[in-house]
C-alpha cells in the first residue's frame, strides 16, 4: 500500500509570535517551527499503516528551504521518501497551494492521500479536500478512526453533530483529527537513518498573485477579568452581567 | 509554558542536523514522559522502571556503540542526550550512563566476542540491565586498593568480595565486577541469580532517590571461565570506562543547571514582591548574569569535549576538567536557584531542590571535586599529590 502524507512548517504553537515589522509577516528569530501538529498524526497513522500492511510513506511538503528540517523529521519518523516543493516566498491561498499539491502528487502511486485537518498557523482547512477534488480522488474530511482492508478504508468521521461511520474504496483522500494516532517521538536509528533517505526537490510554481496579505495584526490583548462581589450577594449581579452584558443567559 | 533551553552562545549553529534531532526528540521525551511523575518517584525513592522500555525504544542505551545492533552514535549527540535526560532527573540520566559507558562500552571494548554477543544487542533493547562495581566500602577514589579478590579454579573462577554505591546494582541481570586475580584487576560478568552473589538496595538516601543504588555481596561466587575479560587487566580497565562515563557526567550536569536556571528565570519573571517581580532586582539579576555565563562554560567545554572525542583525541585530564567545572558550577547553580525560589524552592512542586540534592552525589561520584583537582594538578605540575 503506497501513501503519501501531506505536511506543513509551521511556528512551534509554543513560540511567542509578534508581528515583523513590515506589518505583513511573523517575526522569525527564536520562533521554532514544527511539522503542523495534525499532519504529524497523519504522519503517524501513515506509518501504522504501513507498519501493518506493508507499502512505502511518502511526505509532501510545501514549504521554504528551512522546511527540509521538518521534513527529515518526518523521514526521521519513518516515512521512507519525500518530496520538497520548495517556495521561493510570496502568497498563495489554499487553492494554489492544492494546485502546487496535486501537481506533484498526480501520477505517483498512491492509494491513501493523508492531510491533517488543517495547519495550525493559516487554519483554512481547505487544502486537503482541494487536493482530492482536483485528483478525482473521494475525500472524508475529520478523521479520528481510519481501518483498511480489501481495497476498502473503513473511517469514522466526527464532528460536532457526532460520529458518521463512512466507507470508502481506495485510493482515497483523508483529513485527520487527534485521537487517530499519537505521533512517535524519533529514535535514534531513525534519525540517523533520515539523512541517507531520498529527498526530492522541486521549484514550486511561482504564485499566481491572486492572493495578497495586506496586513497582519495581533490579536487584541484581552481585558482584566472583573470580581463583582462575594459569595451569595455576588449572585444576583453575576446572572444580570452574563444575561445582559455577556449574553450567554437568557 | 515549554522549556526554554539556554543557548546564549548559539552553539546549536555548531551541531549537526542530527545532533539537533536527537537532542530534541530526548528532550520532546522528558518533557513528557519523565517530569510529569519524576517528583513522586523521587519522594518514593523508586525509579521509574516503566521508562527502561521506552528509553530502549528511543534507541538511548548504548547508543555511542557501534555494531551489535547498537547505533553507533557522535559523542556530540550521546553527550546532548545525556544532557537532556539529566534536565530531567540525575537518576534517569545515571542509568543511561551506567548501562551505556560502563557496562556496554567495557563489553564492547574488552569483551569476548561470545561477551559481546550475548550481551551488547539485548542490553541494547533494554532486555538486560547492566551494573559497574568497581567502588567498595573502603575504597572509594583509591580503587587500587580493592579488596574484592578472584581465584582460578578448575572451572572458572571463584570470587569473594563487596561493591558499594553501585548503580543499578539490584536491578541488573548482569554485574561487571571488577577483582583481583594474583594482585592484578580483572573484569568478570556476573549474573543474577548466581549463588553466593546478593544484590541489595541501599535506603535512606538523601540523594538521587530516583535511582537504584545497591550493594553487592560475592560469597564464594563461583563464574565459569568464560566470565573474564579477556581484553584487559589492571586498573587502566575501569578507569577507561570512567573517562567514557566522566565525559557523559559534565553534558548530564550541564543539563540539570539549565533545568534549574530556567525555572528560577521564569520564576523570578513572575513573583512579585514589593510592588514588583524579583526579575527586576539587581540582586536577581546577577545571579542570573552569572549562572548563564557558567551554563555557556559549560556548553562550549562539552561541545568542545566531544569534537575532540569524535577525533580521537579526548584526554582523561580533558574529561576531569570538563566533570570537575561542570558538577562544581551546576551544583553552586543548583543551590542558588533554590535560594531564589524562596520558600517554594524547597517543595516537590518545583525541579530546584531534586535537582540540588541530586548534584551532591553527581560531584562526588566517579571521581570526586577534588580527585579531578588533583588529577588536572598532576598534569599541570607532573607530581602526583594523591599519595
Amino acid at each position: 500500500m503506497d501513501i503519501i502524507v501531506c505536511m506543513k512548517r509551521v511556528p512551534d504553537s509554543a513560540a511567542k509570535i509578534t508581528v515583523a515589522g513590515d506589518a505583513k509577516s511573523i517575526e522569525q528569530d527564536g520562533v521554532d517551527h514544527v511539522i503542523s501538529p495534525y499532519d504529524e498524526i497523519a504522519v503517524e497513522k501513515a506509518l501504522q499503516l504501513k507498519e501493518a500492511h506493508g507499502g512505502t510513506v511518502t511526505v509532501v511538503c510545501l514549504g521554504v528551504a528551512a522546511a527540509t528540517k521538518e521534513i527529515r523529521q518526518a523521514l526521521a519518523m519513518g516515512a521512507d521518501q519525500a518530496v520538497h516543493l520548495k517556495d521561493a516566498g510570496g502568497n498563495r491561498g489554499p487553492l494554489e497551494i492544492a494546485q502546487a499539491l496535486a501537481g506533484v502528487i498526480k501520477g505517483r502511486a498512491c492509494d491513501l492521500l493523508l492531510f491533517g485537518k488543517q495547519s495550525i498557523d493559516a487554519d483554512n482547512g481547505a487544502v486537503g479536500v482541494m487536493v482530492a477534488r482536483l485528483l478525482d480522488l473521494p475525500v472524508v474530511s475529520l478523521v479520528a478512526q481510519l481501518d483498511v482492508a480489501d481495497g476498502r478504508a473503513t473511517v469514522h468521521r466526527q464532528s460536532e453533530v457526532g460520529t458518521e461511520v463512512i466507507e470508502v474504496t481506495l485510493p482515497a483522500a483523508f483529513t485527520v483529527q487527534r485521537g487517530l494516532a499519537e505521533p512517535r517521538y524519533p529514535k535514534i536509528k531513525g534519525i540517523m537513518q533520515a539523512k541517507k533517505k531520498p529527498l526530492e526537490e522541486i521549484d514550486a510554481p511561482a504564485p499566481a498573485g491572486t492572493m495578497a496579505l495586506d496586513k497582519l495584526e495581533p490579536p487584541a490583548a484581552r481585558e482584566g477579568g472583573r470580581i463583582v462581589g462575594e459569595g451569595k450577594d455576588a449572585v444576583g449581579e453575576l446572572v444580570r452581567l452574563l444575561s445582559q452584558e455577556a449574553k450567554v443567559l437568557s | 509554558m515549554a522549556y526554554e533551553s539556554p543557548d546564549f552562545f548559539a552553539l546549536d549553529e555548531l551541531l549537526t542536523e542530527e545532533e539537533r534531532m536527537v537532542r530534541d526528540s530526548v528532550r520532546d521525551w522528558v518533557e513528557e514522559r519523565v517530569l510529569p511523575d519524576i517528583s513522586d518517584h523521587y519522594l518514593a525513592g523508586t525509579f521509574p522502571m516503566e521508562l527502561i522500555a521506552e528509553m530502549a525504544e528511543l534507541g538511548l542505551l548504548g547508543a555511542g556503540i557501534d555494531g551489535y545492533d547498537c547505533p553507533g552514535l557522535g559523542p556530540v549527540a550521546y553527550g546532548l542526550i545525556l544532557q537532556e535526560l539529566e534536565r530531567g532527573d540525575s537518576g534517569i540520566r545515571s542509568f543511561v550512563s551506567v548501562q551505556g559507558s560502563l557496562v556496554m562500552w567495557p563489553i564492547h571494548a574488552f569483551g569476548s566476542e561470545e561477551q559481546k554477543q550475548r550481551w551488547l544487542p539485548a542490553m541494547h533493547r533494554g532486555e538486560a540491565i547492566g551494573c559497574f562495581g568497581l567502588t567498595e566500602p573502603d575504597h572509594g577514589s583509591d580503587p587500587g586498593g580493592m579488596e574484592t579478590k578472584a581465584k582460578k579454579t578448575d572451572n572458572g573462577y571463584v570470587l569473594n568480595g563487596a561493591k558499594m554505591w553501585i548503580t543499578n546494582g539490584s536491578m541488573s541481570d548482569v554485574a561487571l565486577v571488577w577483582a583481583k586475580l594474583d594482585g592484578r584487576v580483572h573484569g568478570f560478568l556476573v549474573e543474577k541469580g548466581t549463588p553466593g552473589f546478593t544484590q541489595q538496595q541501599m535506603k535512606h538516601k538523601y540523594s538521587l532517590r530516583a535511582s537504584d543504588t545497591s550493594e553487592l555481596i560475592l560469597q564464594d561466587v563461583e563464574v565459569p571461565a568464560d566470565a573474564i575479560f579477556p581484553g584487559v587487566s589492571g586498573l587502566k580497565g575501569p578507569l577507561n570506562c570512567l573517562t567514557q562515563a566522566r565525559s557523559g557526567i559534565a553534558w548530564g550536569a550541564a543539563g540539570a543547571a539549565m533545568a534549574c536556571y530556567d525555572e528560577a528565570r521564569r520564576y523570578v519573571a513572575e513573583r512579585v514582591q514589593f510592588g514588583r517581580p524579583l526579575a527586576g532586582r539587581q540582586l536577581v539579576q546577577a545571579k542570573l548574569a552569572e549562572m548563564l555565563s557558567e551554563i555557556t562554560k559549560m556548553q562550549l567545554m562539552n561541545l568542545r569535549l566531544g569534537r575532540l572525542k569524535e577525533a580521537g583525541k579526548m584526554t582523561p585530564q580533558q574529561v576531569s576538567m570538563a566533570k570537575r567545572n561542570a558538577c562544581w558550577h551546576a551544583l553552586q547553580i543548583a543551590r542558588t536557584c533554590r535560594d531564589m525560589l524562596g520558600a517554594n524552592g524547597i517543595t516537590g512542586e518545583y525541579q530546584v531542590m531534586r535537582h540540588m540534592c541530586n548534584l551532591e552525589s553527581v560531584i562526588t561520584y566517579e571521581g570526586t571535586h577534588d580527585i579531578h583537582t588533583l588529577i588536572l594538578g598532576h598534569k599541570i605540575t607532573g607530581v602526583e599529590a594523591f599519595r
